[in-house]
């Protein structure tokens, strides 16, 4: 079932276009990995599916993205469309309040008053991070002091508890040493059974551990998307090769 | 191997000329602070060391005439006129300043950018008599003609000091909202909340020890300002019983009184210890914004 699907789409800084024809579509519960050398238009393309572009002045968006057959940028309200699209970002970006707080944030803006509910939550998204152990004797301690790995658990701790049905990781590992590094993987691979999962990274062992799906960004340009062992082993386009060969980027 | 001898020693020369000069001002200036405190200290404490006068007459009793054969130098009208105008004045501006500084940096950026950075630099700017004579002759005549009274009160005093001191809550606050990383706003609405919410459960939160900074600074900025009170709360040593009614600050007693008094009377010598109070009451306030500053999660 295709979860998400972008149609034609062009995006533009101003007179800048950062994204050219992209046409992609996502299925239900997999990973797919977004690989291509900086300033490819990755990034920018994941903020156009939960419309973080929204935010940028001068940014004009061509095209469709549908999520589950509804335009996002017509059919769907903003705030519902990024309950239903959660993201997490390349720094760990924890708010400067406890770690309760920080989870229960998004519950609490959603009108979840109910102390009980709250704890609820609170725990069985911390779980499903696998941050719980660690963190479970200092829920009222302030975010800051957690490591950095812990932090970017804890972010997506945060956007699990909005009960999303995608979530979007913008190179979520980069700040991270290889044993956070590895935890993070680990946890992609579990969360995909319950979510989407789209997942930009750097990284192209990352890429091939993680994702079933690749897909590889070029100039803003989708070059080549496939299952990830086809575009690792037997890539169609030969500058996907050259790429994932360390040629260049 | 000569000239890189010589090189050297230029090198070695230069190196100690500007740490002299350096050095030289850091201690010019630590002995600046030390003696203008030694200088109001032993002038502010001989109301009590030289001519008798008990601590608690001073900061307690409400009767000031110091002119007479027993001179009584009753302080409180002037300090409760001091924590009254400065207080009541931040009540205002404070609400005020914040919601301007929000406005500007995550509301509005192009007006705020265009419009309101510069008008806040321009008040900033305007000498402290420019709004005592705009005080004086738009505000107590307004307020002698709706409210009652003759105009000099407290409340003019007041309003003076809210128009006084909002620039400066505005600016500092919207210096600690912009140095919030961009990051936690975009966390905030990447989980589906509004501007509203991200700006009061977010922004406001995280900014809370550079706001207070600001209102502690803008407290401040109210207890020290002198002229412009002066010239608009009527100058009566008494404590009112309204808004309405005229009194005095520890400021504004000393700007009145200092010229009427012979150096070495008790009458000057209680205005020195105004002064040395006023000393006390801003070093307070600093170290209060050190510890608000320190406290801050964010830098």
């Amino acid at each position: 079932m295709k979860k998400i699907e972008v149609k034609d789409l062009d995006l533009f800084y101003g007179d800048v276009q950062a994204l050219k024809n992209v046409n992609l579509s996502v299925e239900a519960n997999s990973v797919l990995a977004l690989i291509g050398p900086s300033g490819c238009g990755k990034s920018t393309f994941i903020r156009t599916l939960n419309r973080m572009n929204d935010l940028i002045e001068g940014v004009k968006i061509n095209g469709t993205v549908l999520l589950d057959g509804q335009d996002v940028y017509k059919e769907v309200d903003v705030i519902e469309l990024r309950k239903r699209v959660g993201m997490v970002f390349q720094k760990p970006n924890p708010f400067p309040m406890t770690v309760y707080d920080n989870v229960a944030y998004g519950p609490r803006i959603h009108g979840i008053k109910d102390k009980k509910k709250l704890n609820e939550m609170v725990e069985k998204s911390l779980k499903a991070a696998a941050l719980w152990d660690e963190v479970k004797d200092r829920l009222h301690k302030s975010a800051l002091s957690l490591s950095g790995g812990q932090q970017q658990r804890l972010c997506i701790a945060r956007t699990l508890a909005v009960e999303p049905e995608v979530i979007l990781m913008d190179e979520p590992t980069s700040a991270l040493d290889p044993i956070s590094t590895m935890k993070i993987e680990e946890l992609i691979e579990e969360l995909k059974n319950k979510y989407t999962i789209i997942v930009v990274t750097h990284n192209m062992q990352q890429a091939g551990r993680v994702s079933d799906y690749t897909a590889f960004f070029l100039n803003g340009e989708v070059i080549e998307c496939g299952p990830t062992d086809q575009v690792f082993y037997n890539p169609k386009d030969k500058r996907t090769e050259d790429y994932i060969t360390g040629r260049f980027g | 191997m000569t000239i890189d001898r010589k090189y050297e020693m230029a090198r070695k020369r230069q190196d100690m000329a500007g740490k002299v000069i350096v050095f030289t001002s850091a201690i010019l200036l630590i002995i600046l602070v030390i003696s203008l405190f030694y200088f109001v200290a032993s002038k502010g404490l001989s109301t009590f060391v030289k001519d008798r006068i008990s601590l608690k007459e001073f900061l307690l009793s409400t009767v000031w005439s110091p002119d007479r054969d027993i001179p009584a130098v009753g302080a409180l009208p002037f300090i409760l006129g001091s924590i009254f105008v400065s207080v009541f004045a931040i009540m205002i501006s404070g609400p005020l300043g914040v919601s301007s500084a929000i406005f500007m940096v995550e509301i509005s950026k192009k007006l705020g950018q265009k419009i309101l950075q510069p008008a806040i630099e321009i008040f900033v700017g305007i000498p402290s008599v420019v709004y005592g004579w705009l005080g004086l002759s738009v505000l107590v005549p307004f307020i002698g003609k709706h409210f009652g009274g003759l105009g000099f009160s407290l409340l003019a005093g007041i309003l003076v000091l809210t128009i006084m001191t909002l620039p400066t809550i505005t600016s500092v606050s919207a210096d600690a909202i912009r140095s919030l990383p961009i990051e936690i706003r975009e966390a905030s609405y990447a989980l589906g909340a509004t501007r509203w919410q991200t700006i009061r459960h977010v922004i406001i939160p995280a900014a809370k020890s550079g706001i207070l900074t600001a209102i502690v600074l803008g407290l401040a900025r109210a207890f020290g300002e002198a002229l412009a009170v002066q010239m608009v709360i009527g100058n009566r040593p008494v404590i009112p019983k309204s808004f309405l009614e005229p009194m005095s600050t520890i400021t504004s007693i000393i700007t009145m009184d200092m010229g009427n008094t012979v150096m070495g009377s008790v009458w000057n010598d209680a205005l020195w210890s105004l002064a040395l109070l006023l000393l006390l009451i801003s070093f307070t306030f600093i170290i209060i914004i050190r510890l608000v500053g320190r406290r801050g999660m964010y830098k």
